[in-house]
């Protein structure tokens, strides 16, 4: 039985912190409001001082543990390596758990509710096209990040797709013998908004001869869950996940999302010994090309005169795993690209699971500060390697008024690969 | 708690949103690095020196005591409000007022982050030294009251020589000015000198007045690893001697050293019992010359090994031994005792042998870095707090190293201050009659007691 930490497992980890206050730098919910409880020695010491029986779950305290993006990013630059994010969600569980789900995150529990979002839509309006909504599952990630009646109208949002990625290919689709067999788990931004980032990566993987399975099967990482606090939508989706990767042969699972792949190295091997043995066969879709030899590939076609600048921002769950690397190499390998760097690459974008839904306005704040950044670059494309970033980043740079498009890294390698 | 009508008058005075009650609230204010925490009253995030004023002279009506707070990164306890009362928050104060290129001079307020200040700074060309290893988050408020100092100050000399002017509101509410923009100033007693590294018991600073340099154009790193800490310490008179002022001369001891070798897959030679980091600034044609002539000055005094950096990557990884140290210690114990004496340069080999045999005795481990350049020493007593006994130990052993470094003719307290970490100690250090002169400045300024009561002094003022 997939069985998620509880905040008292985390004792230890509470105490690592000394609060030197080091996240004070990094954190991008403090930085878009300077109170200490939005920062990750503030929510510490709350979840402390609730384990200990020294605060109640009053409003406060329910708001400065809403605001947290579980980033990671206090967590990466930590002299004691403190899993704030963990201890955060850990402690949006204990809340769900005594106060019921609706207590936290607001729409949160009536999302979840199949009939209640549909009356609420049909009510609400909302930002998606009620038809179009209807088709993704009710554990979907993707309700919870557009509960449609909280979504403000002001938001910039991909199409949702009519026809879902997943729906569109074989579960099998057969490559070279000789080489690797991959699982491409695509998550629900790729499924349901950003499809042609999927077929992109079939592309890419077919030109270096793989064979890819696309489970129909497969459900939500459950990442935005874990953001909501909803333990048992997370423990069910990684139990049907888990049935699909024991269902499965092959030799690699492979993401093209960076939520996806926190999800599955980071939340499921916590849930239990069952999900260790596929933890190290996932990799980031980046990771896996470089390994097979493609940036060398990329390298040998001819350099466009025509290319364009792109910068590349670093998902924050990437970035707190190390992947800084390889998607840098691919974009540096195209030939139609021209890559610079732009300051603080490694910032959160804002988006943080459910975080930008319930505060969108220093979603926006945090936003901004990168669209800065972008704009700062001099570059005509932003690309990166997960499609929440892309919507919000996309976002950020339509509210700066700025003309950058954002991309994902497959759609820019996809131009220059054969049909 | 007290009365809802102080409440209402400092919601008045500074705005509702900015008097914080919840107790979820108060917990988020009740702790600096010290890990030690008192929950206040209510907390208030003023906006202005004339809110400042107001709420001083409130306080003073009602003997409310007042508990003033930067970035809360202090080592010694300042900003903890350990008498109740009220935690002034100085973030909101937060602005740049002026950069005066002509006269390298800058007016601040004193929320402003150290690093932003810096940066900022340096994209005109500009440098302000002072470099506390926590920069990125403390608060130049927060470095004035505690006269911060980091690795560059065995060059260029710790916050205090930079602040020539300040706004001050005091305990019992006047906004007064002293020092002011010139690189000169005898008129009256130096009051700037006075509240830096008061440690916020006389005034609350509202507006800070700093030189500034111009930015030397490069520097240069290396590393050098001796096979004992008196060849590292000579090393360091030696430079100093040879007329060369390095940035930086920071210091690794060889019980450091094991606990790296134990913890990284850093490069560290068995034969390495020291380590100098080393740092030279200025423009770029001189630093290969001096960075020559150190490696000469050294050589004899049995050198190991040395690395120089020749790009801004390798002078990265020459960093990274230093800034490895902290993960490294924890993998020894899990807690620290982190004290931070200050001795005689030349006397750091002896401090070094007295501590040795402090941690031998209790059989704890203690290990040792810090600024040779200076003789201020990290000492970290790494200790177990779960092992019982291990507490009291420590305890101990920061009493022994107290006493050894005063014997050399140095002090308790280099950089972090007295706060309330060290206050039971302060007549180790103090005669009597200086304690005395002090509580009587103190009683003079803040009649009522109740500027950030019980810091510094062990007992009443
Ligand atoms: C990881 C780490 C590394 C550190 N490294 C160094 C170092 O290298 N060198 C060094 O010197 N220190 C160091 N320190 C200690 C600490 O960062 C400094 O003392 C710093 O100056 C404190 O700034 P702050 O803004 O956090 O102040 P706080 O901790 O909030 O307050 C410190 C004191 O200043 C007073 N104060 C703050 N603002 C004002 C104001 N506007 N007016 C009057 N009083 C005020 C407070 O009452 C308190 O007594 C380090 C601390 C940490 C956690
Ligand atoms: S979470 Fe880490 S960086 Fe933040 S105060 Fe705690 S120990 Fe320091
Ligand atoms: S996870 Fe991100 S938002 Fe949350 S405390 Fe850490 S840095 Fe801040």
């Amino acid at each position: 039985m997939a069985k998620l930490k509880k905040l008292e497992d985390y004792r230890d980890e509470i105490d690592q912190c000394v609060k030197c206050g080091g996240c004070r730098a990094h954190c991008p919910a403090f930085g878009a409001e300077k109170h200490e409880g939005r920062v990750a020695r503030g929510k510490i010491a709350l979840a402390d001082s609730l384990l200990k029986g020294d605060v109640e779950l009053e409003e406060k305290f329910l708001l400065d543990m809403s605001q947290c993006l579980l980033c990671g990013s206090c967590y990466s630059q930590c002299p004691n390596k403190v899993h704030t994010e963990d201890i955060v969600a850990a402690t949006r569980r204990e809340i769900a758990n005594r106060k019921g789900l609706s207590t936290f995150g607001k729409g949160v529990g009536t999302v979840l509710k199949h009939q209640g979002v549909m009356n609420l839509l049909a009510k609400g309006g909302g930002a998606f096209s009620k038809l179009l909504f209807k088709k993704i599952p009710e554990q979907s990630g993707l309700r919870l990040r557009f509960p449609a009646p909280f979504i403000s109208s002001d938001r910039t949002l991909p199409p949702l797709t009519s026809k879902p990625f997943r729906e569109r290919h074989p579960e099998v689709i057969p490559g070279d013998p000789d080489k690797p067999t991959v699982l491409f788990f695509t998550g629900c931004g790729i499924n349901y908004m950003y499809p042609d980032s999927g077929e992109a990566l079939l592309k890419a993987l077919k030109f270096i001869g793989v064979t890819v399975i696309i489970p129909k099967a497969q459900v939500c990482c459950g990442l935005p869950a874990v953001s909501a606090g909803a333990a048992n939508t997370v423990e069910s989706l990684a139990e049907e996940n888990l049935a699909v990767f024991q269902q499965n042969k092959y030799d690699y699972i492979v993401t093209a999302c960076a939520s996806c792949h926190s999800g599955l190295t980071q939340i499921y091997p916590g849930m239990g010994e069952e999900f260790n043995e596929f933890r190290d066969k996932v990799k980031d879709i980046f990771v896996f090309l470089i390994e097979q030899g493609f940036a060398d590939k990329l390298a040998q076609l001819p350099k466009r005169q025509d290319q364009v600048k792109v910068t590349y921002h670093d998902p924050c769950h990437l970035r707190n795993h190390g992947i800084t690397a390889e998607p840098r190499a691919i974009l540096k390998a195209l030939p139609q690209v021209d890559f610079v760097e732009m300051e603080d690459a490694g910032t959160c974008c804002g988006l943080g699971g459910t975080y930008s839904v319930y505060h969108y306005d220093t979603s926006k704040k945090i936003g901004a500060k990168k669209a800065g950044f972008i704009k700062e670059s001099g570059a005509e494309l932003v690309a990166t390697d997960c499609p929440g970033c892309i919507m919000q980043l996309q976002d950020s740079i339509n509210h700066a008024d700025e003309k950058q498009r954002v991309v994902h890294i497959l759609d820019l390698v996809a131009e220059v690969l054969p049909e | 708690m007290f009365d809802q009508s102080i409440i209402t008058k400092l919601q008045q005075i500074s705005g509702k949103d900015q008097v914080l009650t919840d107790k979820a609230d108060l917990i988020c204010y009740s702790y600096d690095a010290t890990q030690k925490q008192y929950l206040p009253d209510v907390v208030v995030h003023p906006g202005s020196a004339e809110e400042i004023s107001q709420i001083m002279k409130l306080a003073s009506e009602n003997k409310i005591p007042v508990f003033p707070r930067g970035a809360g990164t202090g080592f010694t306890g300042g900003s903890v409000p350990t008498a109740g009362g009220i935690v002034l928050g100085l973030t909101r104060l937060d602005k740049i007022l002026d950069i005066d290129e002509e006269n390298l001079v800058a007016t601040i307020e004193p929320g402003v982050v150290t690093a932003e200040f810096q940066k900022t700074v340096e994209k005109v060309g500009l440098f302000y030294p002072p470099d506390p290893a926590s920069l990125k988050v403390s608060t130049m408020g927060g470095n004035v009251a505690e006269c911060a100092g980091g690795p560059r100050c065995v060059k260029y000399g710790v916050t205090k020589d930079y602040i020539i002017g300040l706004e001050i509101v005091t305990p019992t509410g006047d906004v007064i000015k002293t020092g002011g923009p010139t690189m000169k100033g005898v008129v009256g007693y130096d009051l700037t000198k006075l509240i830096c590294g008061s440690e916020g018991t006389l005034a609350i600073i509202t507006e800070i007045v700093v030189k500034l340099l111009p930015k030397p154009e490069a520097k240069k790193t290396m590393l050098v690893l001796f096979d004992s800490i008196d060849g590292a310490a000579q090393a360091v008179s030696a430079i100093i001697r040879g007329k060369i002022i390095p940035t930086t001369l920071e210091f690794l001891d060889a019980r450091t050293l094991d606990c790296i070798r134990q913890a990284t897959d850093l490069d560290v030679p068995a034969a390495a019992r020291a380590v100098l980091l080393i740092e030279v600034d200025g423009d770029r044609e001189f630093l290969d010359k001096q960075v020559a002539k150190v490696s000469s000055i050294v050589q004899p005094l049995g050198v190991v090994e040395t690395r120089v950096a020749d790009t801004p990557e390798q002078s990265e990884a020459l960093w990274q031994m230093r800034r490895s140290i902290s993960a490294s210690l924890r993998q020894v114990n899990p807690d620290k005792f982190n004290e931070d004496i200050c001795v005689p340069r030349s006397k750091v080999p002896d401090m070094i042998r007295k501590i040795e045999s402090i941690s031998d005795h209790y059989q704890i481990p203690i290990v040792n870095y810090g600024h040779a350049g200076d003789g201020n020493i990290h000492v970290n007593i790494m200790v177990d707090e779960k092992t019982p006994g291990d507490h009291e130990k420590a305890e101990k052993a920061v009493f022994e190293v107290f006493q050894g470094a005063l014997e050399l003719g140095g002090t308790m307290s280099g950089e972090h201050g007295v706060g309330i970490m060290k206050a039971p100690f302060l007549d180790m250090e103090l005669k009597a009659n200086t304690i005395d002169y002090m509580k009587t400045i103190k009683r003079a300024l803040d009649p009522n007691n109740i500027l950030n009561p019980g810091k510094i002094f062990p007992s009443d003022v």
